[in-house]
């Protein structure tokens, strides 16, 4: 055996970087932000309303204040500034004010030299609650009483809807959308609510400074938009408040809201001691927004040829009791509605609307992962009606660069549609395994249900897109700052969060590339020494910071010709090319972009079912990705890997369930996520295809995996039953007692 | 909260007369689960991992006796697999490995849910809980053990010290349904014995555990006997029609594997 002699120099662009924080992460090494402590500390705990709707007719801390171990207990009356934030719009109390409008909102706040204390110093705040009725199905919220009366939403540039608690509509008008086609499909398609399940839950820590500011050590998303929401509630200047990253156990767009920051900071600044607040496992589900619930409406026209001559889809979003980011994902969802698809008509509305439900907003796919189950359902039914191959056709629909998205759009860069649809359909699935077998390798599992008794097998295919970066009009950039010091070493400060997708690695890759030098570290991740990275969401991080990193590197250097042997220090910008807002009333674009890029993922999935009890096991899935470039493939395959594995889980299994707006899953015992004996081997094929106007040529590659995955493994999961399957997660009940497809 | 770590069986006998209230733990693995969700707040906790006598398993006169404190992975890779193979295959089931290198049967049976996968396999086998305290030793069969959901007929100074089964040799087997391939409560779970006569028990399907017999010869109808003699519910987990519908399919299945 030969050994190959290590490569010391690694970690430039396109080089297999082992990532620094695996080793610490797998030996239980690594500091989360929930490990954090430091002398003196204080526990912070939050009591939450156990009503989905109620008014506040009064909240009495006397008898909190004087348990022992207590420190503080705070109220709404307590916010030293503004007493409303919000991610987009500031509609969200800080502390409830006189209603609840959620399960699970915050009403008060405790400090006190104990968890335990804290926790049963919480219990004895009396609030008097005068429960209302909830409004908890998002089909009826536009009929009944409005939450948000003052409607947070309106007047920023969207069609401002008048009926009640509706959040955001938009109507996409394409071509002709009265077209008619040789061929009619449609379907109506829904989607549960599925959560982030990140395993580390919201934890920080908030030290005030003696000087009457405070520093906040956090597991965030994106550290600017965090203090830029919590000072004005803190009524302090920015300066003041210091966010600083602390080791994030994953994200998936549920820590782009704020969760402990602000209540953290309120019970430092009035104790005058450092407070920590980690949620436990349940509060964590009632801690962040989840993802969308929805219900699609498809109809899809196509010429006997099976070009697609309109699409038509009406999309609901149950946006829960706050608008977070409801809007964007509502027009998300609008804009990548019919999938990577050419069509010269179509006709999709979307709406967002407030029920008394748990809050909904950013999650890995935003959007588009529910409009993708829906749409390329759609495709599979058209096929089966048209009598033509799947795969083909959507090869014949395929978008291209120089097509024309239902926003009216066009594609300027990148979008290798077809290349990817044929490097996915072109990957070869394993043979079947003979029977017997393990029970381990069959539907059920652990669980000894089978020895191949109602096993039947089935393959399916679904391709996905999505944008890449922020959208519409908003100011997106990233900045970073460099310093060559006298040592010939250099420093990298960029505040770009790393939330385990491994963005500190490609901004290590990218100044090694730019300086061409290995003693390059990167400074930890706060608000006070860099100007903001934006958010590590949407896909942009690697784009975003690769740019802003490499723009600094290369004025350093230029810098450091100038004035030879002394020190260099310089912070760079970086932005994308700028996007507009989509019209109100047409949905379409107002510039030549609303959207700056977008990536492309298909994949081939390989099930089988048992159709008697409806278990599933998922035996392959082959996934072929376009990246643009990849900076680190390691780490890529890693995202695709991940990215479906949480696919899967809205598939088969993750759904937050409620009644009445009252969440009754909220624990890791009964919202399950993929174990390995359910996640099969990926086999991904990288598309590199670069963008022509992005640094390196990079996209994103962490949400197309999400979009599609689900959508692929329900097409095998029909394709082995005959059933319609119109609903994720696919139950058990769904499989063996369920409808059979109207065209299969 | 007080933990108090007994050394012998009768220093624990002795502090569960004079600490009613305490929780006894020995895997922990329903104990942690609760106080970390806040489910209840025990004044003291029995620790019970040091009392040698509570572990293991012993042969007399051809019962075993298996300790409160036989771990499930001790019953899934030890001698017991051969004598009791259904509850083998049940401690399967349970949880991850870490899960089943802790927890033990007689926290299953302490806890006495419905879900709990190890009654219904020693239900099967006919198994008798012991139950103990400084007042004496008594033998309660499984199925008058439990009387209700997480409620059994333990007293306040009673401990659960081992369960007693006479393994029938019979082919059986245990089946269990969940939404995911591993780690999963059960929706519904089965177990089935075919010696002398048919026997079933279920989980997740009915209040308490319940047997349900018939003559070898009856086994076509069997299947349908069991799903009828299920009480289950619509919950989170599962529908009570597919619950139904599951246990039948499931006999079916347990019956091609034991009639042999």
């Amino acid at each position: 055996m030969t050994q190959t002699v290590r490569k010391l120099q690694l970690g430039k662009i396109g080089e297999l970087v082992p990532r620094a924080d695996a080793p610490p992460k797998v030996k239980g090494e690594f500091v989360y932000a929930s490990d954090l402590i430091v002398p003196g500390m204080l526990w912070g705990h939050t009591l939450r309303s156990p009503h989905a709707h109620a008014r506040i007719a009064s909240i009495d801390i006397s008898q909190a204040v004087a348990m022992p171990g207590v420190h503080a207990a705070l109220t709404h009356d307590d916010v030293p500034g503004e007493r409303l934030y919000g991610l987009e719009f500031q509609d969200q109390p800080v502390l409830a004010i006189d209603r609840v409008l959620y399960y699970g909102e915050p009403v008060a706040l405790v400090a006190a030299e104990h968890p335990e204390q804290a926790r049963r110093a919480a219990e004895s705040i009396h609030v008097e609650y005068e429960p209302l009725e909830p409004v908890a199905d998002m089909e009826r919220a536009t009929e009944l009483s409005e939450l948000h009366p003052d409607k947070p939403t309106h007047g920023h540039g969207y069609l401002d809807d008048p009926r009640p608690n509706v959040l955001r509509h938009i109507q996409i008008q394409h071509g002709d959308v009265d077209a008619a086609g040789d061929v009619v499909v449609t379907g109506v398609y829904e989607v549960g609510s599925q959560d982030q399940a990140f395993l580390g839950p919201e934890s920080g820590l908030a030290v005030p400074d003696g000087e009457g500011g405070v520093d906040i050590y956090v597991a965030t998303q994106w550290l600017h938009v965090d203090r830029a929401q919590v000072a004005p509630c803190l009524g302090l200047p920015l300066s003041a408040v210091r966010i600083h990253l602390a080791g994030v156990g994953g994200a998936f767009g549920g820590r782009e809201d704020l969760s402990m920051q602000v209540h953290g900071a309120m019970l430092a600044l009035h104790t005058n001691r450092p407070v920590k607040i980690v949620y436990n496992r349940e509060e964590s589900f009632t801690g962040h927004v989840h993802r969308h619930p929805a219900r699609i409406w498809c109809e899809h026209r196509a010429t006997h040829e099976g070009r697609l001559v309109n699409v038509r889809m009406k999309i609901l979003l149950d946006g829960g009791a706050y608008a977070s980011s409801s809007t964007a994902v509502a027009s998300n969802a609008a804009s990548f509605a019919i999938g990577p698809y050419e069509s010269p008509n179509a006709l999709i509305e979307s709406t967002a609307v407030y029920t008394n439900n748990p809050p909904c907003g950013a999650m890995r796919g935003f959007g588009a992962v529910q409009t993708c189950f829906a749409s390329e359902a759609q495709m599979d039914k058209l096929a089966a009606a048209l009598d033509i191959d799947p795969v083909e056709l959507r090869l014949l629909n395929a978008l291209a660069p120089g097509d024309v998205l239902p926003t009216g759009q066009r594609i300027t860069g990148s979008m290798p549609v077809a290349e990817t649809i044929r490097a996915a359909a072109a990957l070869e699935p394993p043979p079947e395994e003979p029977l017997p077998r393990d029970v381990l390798r069959l539907p059920g599992g652990a669980g000894n249900t089978t020895n191949g008794e109602g096993v039947r097998r089935g393959v399916g295919f679904a391709v996905g897109f999505k944008n890449i970066a922020y959208s519409e009009g908003f100011d997106d950039y990233c900045a970073a700052r460099v310093r060559l010091l006298t040592d010939g070493s250099a420093e990298v400060h960029c505040a770009a969060a790393e939330v385990g997708q491994g963005v500190t690695g490609v901004i290590l890759q990218v100044a090694r590339t730019e300086l061409d030098l290995e003693d390059v570290r990167l400074a930890p991740g706060q608000t006070a020494t860099v100007d903001s990275a934006g958010s590590a969401s949407a896909s942009r991080m690697t784009w975003m910071a690769a740019g802003a990193v490499r723009d600094a590197c290369r004025a350093a250097l230029e810098e450091q010709t100038l004035r030879p042997g002394e020190e260099v220090d310089v912070e760079r910008i970086y932005r994308h090319a700028a996007t507009t807002p989509l019209d109100p009333e047409t949905g379409q674009i107002t510039g030549e972009r609303a959207h700056v890029a977008f990536a492309a993922c298909a994949m081939k999935v390989v099930a089988e079912v048992d159709v008697d009890l409806g278990l599933t096991r998922v035996v392959w899935i082959g996934a072929a990705q376009d990246v643009g470039k990849a900076v680190n493939p390691q780490q890529v395959e890693g995202q695709i890997e991940g990215g479906t594995a949480q696919g899967l889980g809205l598939a088969l299994m993750e759904e937050i369930q409620t009644r009445d707006g009252l969440i009754t899953n909220a624990s890791f015992t009964d919202y399950l996520i993929p174990t390995a004996l359910d996640m099969p081997p990926v086999e991904s094929v990288l598309i590199e295809d670069p963008e022509p106007d992005a640094p390196y040529g990079v996209k994103g590659v962490g949400e197309p995996p999400t979009v599609v995955s689900t959508a692929a493994i329900v097409a095998a999961l029909r394709a082995a039953t005959g059933r319609e399957l119109a609903r994720v997660p696919v139950k058990p009940d769904d499989i063996c007692l369920g409808s059979e497809t109207e065209t299969g | 909260m007080d933990v108090l770590t007994p050394r012998t069986l009768a220093e624990a006998l002795r502090l569960k007369a004079e600490h009613r209230e305490a929780w006894p733990i020995q895997g922990g693995t329903d104990v942690l689960v609760a106080l970390n969700f806040d489910r209840g707040r025990p004044a003291c906790l029995l620790n019970l991992n040091e009392v040698a006598e509570l572990r293991g398993f012993t042969r007399q006169d051809g019962a075993l006796r298996l300790g409160s404190g036989l771990t499930y992975a001790e019953v899934e890779h030890g001698l017991l697999r051969d004598v009791l193979p259904a509850l083998a295959e049940a401690s399967r089931t349970v949880g991850s490995p870490q899960i089943r290198n802790r927890g033990t049967i007689g926290g299953n049976l302490g806890t006495s849910s419905p879900a709990g996968d190890a009654l219904p396999p020693l239900l099967v086998e006919g198994a008798e809980v012991e139950c103990a305290s400084v007042r004496g030793t008594r033998r309660v069969p499984l199925g008058e053990f439990v009387t209700g959901v997480k409620r059994n007929v333990l007293e306040p100074d009673e401990l659960i010290t081992a369960v007693w089964v006479t393994p029938s040799r019979a082919p059986q087997t245990f089946m269990k349904v969940g939404p995911r391939n591993a780690m999963v409560i059960a929706v519904v779970s089965l177990a089935v014995s075919a010696g002398d006569e048919l026997r079933a028990s279920f989980g997740s399907a009915s209040p308490r555990p319940v047997l349900v017999t018939a003559p070898r010869e009856e086994a076509d109808s069997f299947p349908e006997r069991v799903a009828a003699a299920a009480a289950p519910i619509d919950d989170v987990r599962g529908s009570e029609r597919y619950r139904r519908h599951a246990l039948r399919v499931l006999t079916e299945r347990a019956l091609k594997r034991v009639l042999v």
